[in-house]
């Protein structure tokens, strides 16, 4: 039987302790897929003028394939290169959120995310992405530091 | 700074050293004044020509007639389908693969940014100042009535929107009337698309833009005391200038995010006043009861109060307009009627909640002067209710606010000029899908209207309140002669639809 590791991604440096910790830990495990994963931050209760509601589904095409071709596509084919079973995923929403329940629905073994970078304010009052995951997932987390 | 924003900016510099020329600046904007309405006062006329033989205007008629036929053809849906409406915007139904779209909410959201606002502060006094607080309840009747106007223009308004190849959309009721009218087999829909267009480009000139320049001017003058109208103009003219044409984004973003919160400030403010006067509320309520039917000594009696109540909720919530429908047809999903049934909970915070506010607040504070012995409200000469300061418009609303908290007029000011800046926004878009549909795409056909757009924001702030009310009324009135005629040809489209989802639904 074949384990999932789900990995989160941000598209920043860290990124690459996570991958680099996923990739080891499915050469351990031996049969063993990892899911990459990019959220783009979204919510559906934000507010926007009606120019760019007109122009949002344009807008949602541009991100996934920005998403793919500058985070996911580069970390997939640098894992698969090195044998490994490897796919990516891009969805819209709330980071925690999303990798818990992409997890949840692939039957995953843990999330790997890294140690967040986010210094801004709303994340200190709030809590980053990645503590939110810590906190309410029903799956292993791993974060890497 | 872009060439586009230095214009505007130069342009109220040089309008500084002016206002020391106080006396022809005035008369700058009494001659702006009188050509306006010498202009639009044929059109005027026509829009507001009472029915034979009476002095009630037809287009009230017209309206109200509508949205009961609406209500009945529908069964009553905008009470049967309100928890549903709920639980669309909260996301209940939502696809999760469409996560990214433009959300039921969002949409409700952008509309409501562009109908919340001036009507609700300023035009509810306008009511209660000429129709007395009887007119509030004749507001709130038209206020639920309206919500199955708009769930019918909403539904067409996603059905029948355009889905260019680029991923964008352009909907409202210039596409349901054209690809709308052609699918049932009718003639006229393009003659009828084209005529909404002009009404909804002079709407977008009208109520979505001199009105609110006019209201911001008066809120801004309140403050800091009387100058010339057109130095406001100038100054918001130059900033709508840098939005629109400057495609500054930045300002309309922090507007869409500060305006939400600006009217949930207005509300709290408004349930303080009211729960600090809560041994009043029955009272004011009785008065809103025998105003109703009885006017209570305002001009023209029960029959003004009622005019005046629908014109300003027709004019607050754009019920019937169809502006709402090019706002609302931007929404993802795969069922157009979900978007009527979020759409007509529009009518329902814009009016019963927000109008109804303001208006108690206004009857509570007792700013509308009465006659001690008889009970009746004092006219003045202009046949309105006499006002403690002689206030109209927003500056009675600001007053009435002001006998709860002293401060609120600060407050309140600037929620005017945002919600007048998030107004003007929202219907300069409404204008340019119209004028687009007209003229066809292009960068220079846009920049045409864009800067008529402009103008005509000095043009609002210049000139007086009454003809700029009227022109504004009668530009939006228009518009729902012509778009609740294709909603009547059109409703059975929207009968099927609401048929075939309630069955679905039922089936799970």
């Amino acid at each position: 039987m074949t384990s999932k590791i789900i990995v989160g991604l941000d598209g920043y440096e860290p990124d690459n302790r996570a991958l680099a910790y996923a990739r080891r830990l499915a050469e351990l495990i031996g049969s063993c897929e990892l899911v990459l994963v990019y959220v783009i931050e979204w919510s559906p209760f934000s507010f926007q003028t009606a120019e760019e509601n007109a122009e949002r589904h344009k807008r949602r095409e541009e991100e996934i394939a920005l998403a793919k071709s500058r985070v996911i596509e580069p970390a997939v084919s640098a894992l698969s290169g090195d044998g490994l079973s490897v796919r990516g995923i891009v969805r819209h929403g709330d980071v925690a959120e999303l990798l818990e329940s992409i997890g949840v629905e692939e039957g995953a073994e843990q999330i790997i995310v890294a140690r967040t970078s986010d210094k801004s304010l709303s994340s200190r009052i709030f809590g980053s992405s990645t503590a939110n995951l810590v906190m309410h997932s029903r799956l292993p987390v791993t974060v890497v530091g | 700074m872009n060439r586009f924003t230095a214009i505007p900016a130069a342009l109220a510099l040089s309008a500084l050293p002016v206002v020391a020329s106080a006396q022809e600046a005035t008369s700058i904007d009494a001659q702006v004044n009188a050509a306006f309405a010498a202009v639009t006062g044929p059109f005027v006329s026509f829009i507001f020509a009472p029915l034979p033989g009476t002095n009630f205007p037809w287009i009230v008629l017209w309206l109200v007639v509508a949205a009961s036929i609406f209500t009945v053809y529908f069964g009553f849906i905008q009470f049967r389908a309100f928890t549903h409406s709920i639980s669309l915007v909260k996301g209940d139904y939502s696809d999760p693969n469409d996560a990214g779209e433009v959300s039921h909410f969002q949409a409700l959201a952008t509309a409501l940014s562009g109908t919340v606002g001036l009507g609700n502060i300023a035009g509810v006094a306008v009511a209660g100042g000429s129709g007395g607080p009887g007119a509030t309840f004749w507001m709130i009747l038209a206020g639920l009535l309206g919500m199955a106007s708009k769930f019918t223009e909403c539904t067409l308004g996603v059905k029948y929107r355009n889905e260019y190849p680029d991923g964008t959309v352009s909907g409202g009721p210039m596409y349901y009337m054209s690809k709308g009218f052609a699918a049932a087999g009718r003639p006229g829909g393009k003659f009828m698309a084209v005529l909404f267009s002009i009404f909804c480009i002079l709407g977008a000139l009208g109520g979505g833009n001199m009105f609110q320049a006019n209201q911001a001017h008066a809120q801004i003058a309140n403050i800091v005391g009387d100058y010339p109208g057109w130095i406001t103009g100038v100054l918001f003219a130059g900033v709508v200038f840098a939005v629109i044409v400057g495609g500054i984004k930045s300002i309309a973003k922090v507007t869409e995010k500060v305006v939400p919160f600006m009217g949930v400030l207005y509300v709290l403010t408004a349930l303080i006043i009211l729960l600090v006067n809560i041994d009043q509320i029955g009272w004011a309520f009785g008065q809103i009861f025998a105003g109703a039917f009885t006017g209570l000594g305002v001009a023209g009696g029960l029959v003004g109060a009622l005019i005046q109540g629908f014109k300003r909720a027709a004019f607050s919530n754009e019920a019937g307009v169809g502006s709402a429908a090019i706002a609302h047809s931007a929404v993802r999903t795969k069922e157009p009627i979900t978007e009527g049934f979020v759409s007509l909970l529009e009518p329902f915070i814009d009016t019963v909640v927000i109008c109804t506010m303001t208006a108690l607040v206004i009857t509570i504070s007792g700013q509308l002067l009465t006659d001690p012995e008889t009970g009746l409200y004092i006219l003045n000469e202009g046949g309105s209710i006499q006002t403690v300061d002689g206030n109209a418009g927003v500056a009675l609303t600001s007053a009435a606010f002001a006998t709860g908290f002293s401060w609120f007029p600060y407050i309140l000011a600037i929620a005017v000029i945002l919600f007048a800046f998030s107004t003007m926004i929202s219907w300069s878009y409404y204008g340019l899908k119209a004028w687009t549909y007209l003229f066809g795409e292009g960068k220079v056909v846009e920049l045409v209207f864009k800067v008529i757009f402009c103008i005509f924001v000095i043009i609002g702030a210049a000139a007086s309140l009454g003809p700029v009310i009227d022109f504004s009324d009668a530009a939006i009135f228009a518009m729902a002669v012509v778009n609740i005629s294709a909603l009547y040809v059109l409703m059975p489209v929207v009968m099927k639809e609401l048929k075939s989802y309630q069955a679905r639904l039922a089936s799970g």
